[in-house]
């Protein structure tokens, strides 16, 4: 990854010599028309459209047939129960997901950063395969690994002696299930998320884990060798070189993948959508328990054609997201400052 | 400690870090290993789980699938069609206007591109339900222009081309400007086979965003027949039935072309998101 990596990083080094500025002082008018088709499709499909949504998140009724009801969608969604309970979804997804894969990539990354290890490449495009297939054949796949009469996980653990269990159609809490198994009551606030979100996030921890890996992997040859060599000279064993020089140096690039993350579970449609069609053709999983905001505003889409509604959602998460992309612009700033 | 021990405990170190490395490739693989077996059993031992490998190894399943599956070669023919024009498409128009913004000079510039980069931040979902009223109205439901010209432009590649061009030396601009070269010559002829590596990154990753979306499909098209790959796959259910065997060898063999694609360009697609880390 090295000729990229540093086209891309090294900034650009414009020569001042005398020819440029001679060459380059005339106006040249037809630099419009090498925007045009670029600015003409954008313009049309991610510019105005932004301002129409802003507008049609103000209305509700049919396509066409638009009433003006102010700001009553985003009451409807801020008072009413479900967008709050879609964004909870999110976040437990999130927090499901995005520790356990960060660990993991972190883990594997630095294992074949080892400079013995021989076949790297090799690896290194088998835990990225996952992340390159496409999402909905290995959801289906793995929708029926959770299958709970055919599937491989319960085939897993009725070997071992343990349970079968409904997976993907389970709507019931992880706790609960654990306390039903030992015969005893728990209070609901200890219910935990359901086991059908559970399995989502497995499928997300397979898929992503590659791309963590990678990035990681990226982030760690950047690391000058040196720094290592000479805490080795000060007899620094493995475990204190990772702890206080990988650890604080790959910093940014943990950073980076927290937020790409976080904004990534906010977006995570296309394996909820396949795996919960293949599970049990519905939209949101069991009881809605694997809706999470952009699952819940494409069925107030897809399925109620309620686009004022669908639209103020659709606002709300573009408003989230911006606020963890300019956390993230700052943070690194402040970085890049310090 | 003597250097022997010392080299023992160094060999075990490498055994072992060699054995978790393995360990978690086979968990990369294993989805795909399960439904390449799954899909050569019989029904009743594919709905089973009984065993891991087929008594009876079925290839006759591949064919069933194919012929369960109404339109299978129309499928893949969309999503080859969809993605290939619409990375001719970004290839074409992010070309041109990275370049205007790499070496030209014109009044509005900065302001245009921070248009663009700002573009960026703007997350598909709130483009998606006026989109759909656009493609609505001017009735292009169930066509290639609805799965397409939305697409056909890309201000990320725009972004990354105009890094890219901008790193080329501006004394070669100069120079060929000089001796009388046209812009878009000096383009084509000297910019473009410089940036093969950019231009394959910014292809590639359109290319992926376009064979795997589903959202958008789902949305404009309603007719099978118009439908990509993604979108007729969760569609499978129905058709095998509850013939899980078949249902995953179509499965298998929807997933063979992205597969092997991979495995030719695998440098490529690793190396593209190591460098800019877009997440699909």
């Amino acid at each position: 990854m090295t000729e990229i990596v540093t086209l891309a990083q090294t900034p650009p080094t414009r020569a001042r010599s005398p020819l440029r500025s001679v060459a380059r002082r005339r106006i040249q008018w037809t630099a419009y028309l090498y925007l045009l088709p670029a600015f003409a499709i954008i313009t049309i499909f991610h510019i105005l459209p932004v301002f129409y949504a802003i507008y049609v998140s103000m209305n509700k009724g049919a396509i066409n047939k638009f009433q003006f009801v102010g700001l009553d969608q985003y009451v409807r969604a801020l008072t009413g129960g479900d967008f709050w309970n879609a964004l909870v979804t999110t976040f437990t997804y999130a927090l499901l997901t995005m520790p356990l894969t960060m660990a993991l990539g972190l883990f594997f990354a630095y294992l074949l950063y080892q400079p013995f290890v021989k076949a790297r490449g090799f690896f290194r495009a088998i835990f990225f395969l996952p992340y390159v297939v496409s999402t909905v054949g290995s959801a289906i796949v793995w929708a029926f690994v959770f299958d709970p009469r055919s599937g491989l996980a319960n085939f897993i653990l009725t070997r071992l002696g343990l349970p079968a269990l409904r997976w993907l159609i389970e709507p019931s809490g992880i706790g609960e299930l654990i306390a039903a198994s030992m015969h005893v009551t728990i209070p609901s606030w200890l219910n935990g998320p359901s086991l059908a979100l559970i399995g989502v996030s497995i499928f997300s921890i397979w898929q992503m884990m590659g791309y963590d890996i990678v990035i990681f992997l990226a982030g760690l040859t950047n690391i000058s060798s040196e720094l290592y060599e000479a805490a080795r000279i000060d007899g620094a064993n493995g475990i204190q070189l990772f702890r206080h020089i990988t650890l604080p140096l790959l910093a940014p690039t943990t950073f980076f993948v927290i937020v790409i993350s976080v904004i990534g579970s906010l977006q995570s449609f296309n394996h909820i959508f396949a795996m919960n069609n293949a599970a049990s053709q519905s939209l949101g999983g069991p009881l809605g328990s694997t809706s999470t905001l952009t699952v819940y505003m494409f069925d107030q889409l897809y399925s109620y054609s309620n686009y004022g509604y669908a639209s103020a959602i659709a606002i709300l998460l573009s408003l989230i997201i911006l606020a963890f992309t300019l956390f993230n612009f700052r943070v690194l700033d402040r970085r890049s400052r310090a | 400690m003597t250097i022997k021990s010392d080299r023992l405990k160094s060999g075990l170190t490498q055994t072992l870090i060699y054995i978790i490395l393995i360990a978690g490739a086979l968990w990369a693989l294993f989805p795909f290993a399960w439904m390449v077996l799954t899909s050569l059993k019989g029904y009743a031992e594919a709905s089973a789980a009984e065993n891991f490998l087929p008594t009876r190894w079925l290839f006759s399943n591949y064919v069933d699938a194919w012929n369960a599956v109404e339109f299978f070669p129309r499928y893949f023919a969309n999503t080859i069609f969809m993605a290939g024009a619409t990375v001719a498409g970004v290839l074409i128009t992010s070309t041109l206007a990275a370049y205007a913004f790499a070496r030209m000079e014109f009044p509005g510039r900065d302001a245009l591109f921070i248009v663009l980069l700002a573009t960026m931040m703007v997350p598909f979902e709130v483009t998606l339900v006026p989109n759909f009223i656009v493609i609505r109205n001017l009735q292009w439901s169930d066509t290639y222009q609805a799965l397409i010209i939305p697409w056909i432009a890309s201000a990320f590649s725009i972004f990354l081309l105009r890094q890219f061009f901008r790193s080329i030396p501006q004394e070669l601009h100069d120079a060929a400007v000089m001796d009388g070269c046209t812009q878009l010559r000096f383009l084509a002829s000297i910019v473009l086979p410089l940036s093969r590596p950019a231009l394959i990154t910014s292809g590639l990753f359109t290319f992926l965003a376009s064979w795997n979306s589903l959202m958008w499909p789902l949305l404009v098209t309603n007719r099978p027949e118009m439908r990509p790959i993604q979108v007729a796959m969760t569609t499978f259910i129905g058709d095998a039935g509850t013939q899980i065997q078949l249902l995953l060898a179509a499965v298998t063999i929807s997933v063979i072309p992205v597969i092997i694609v991979y495995l030719i360009l695998q440098r490529w697609f690793v190396e593209g998101i190591a460098t800019v880390g877009i997440r699909g």
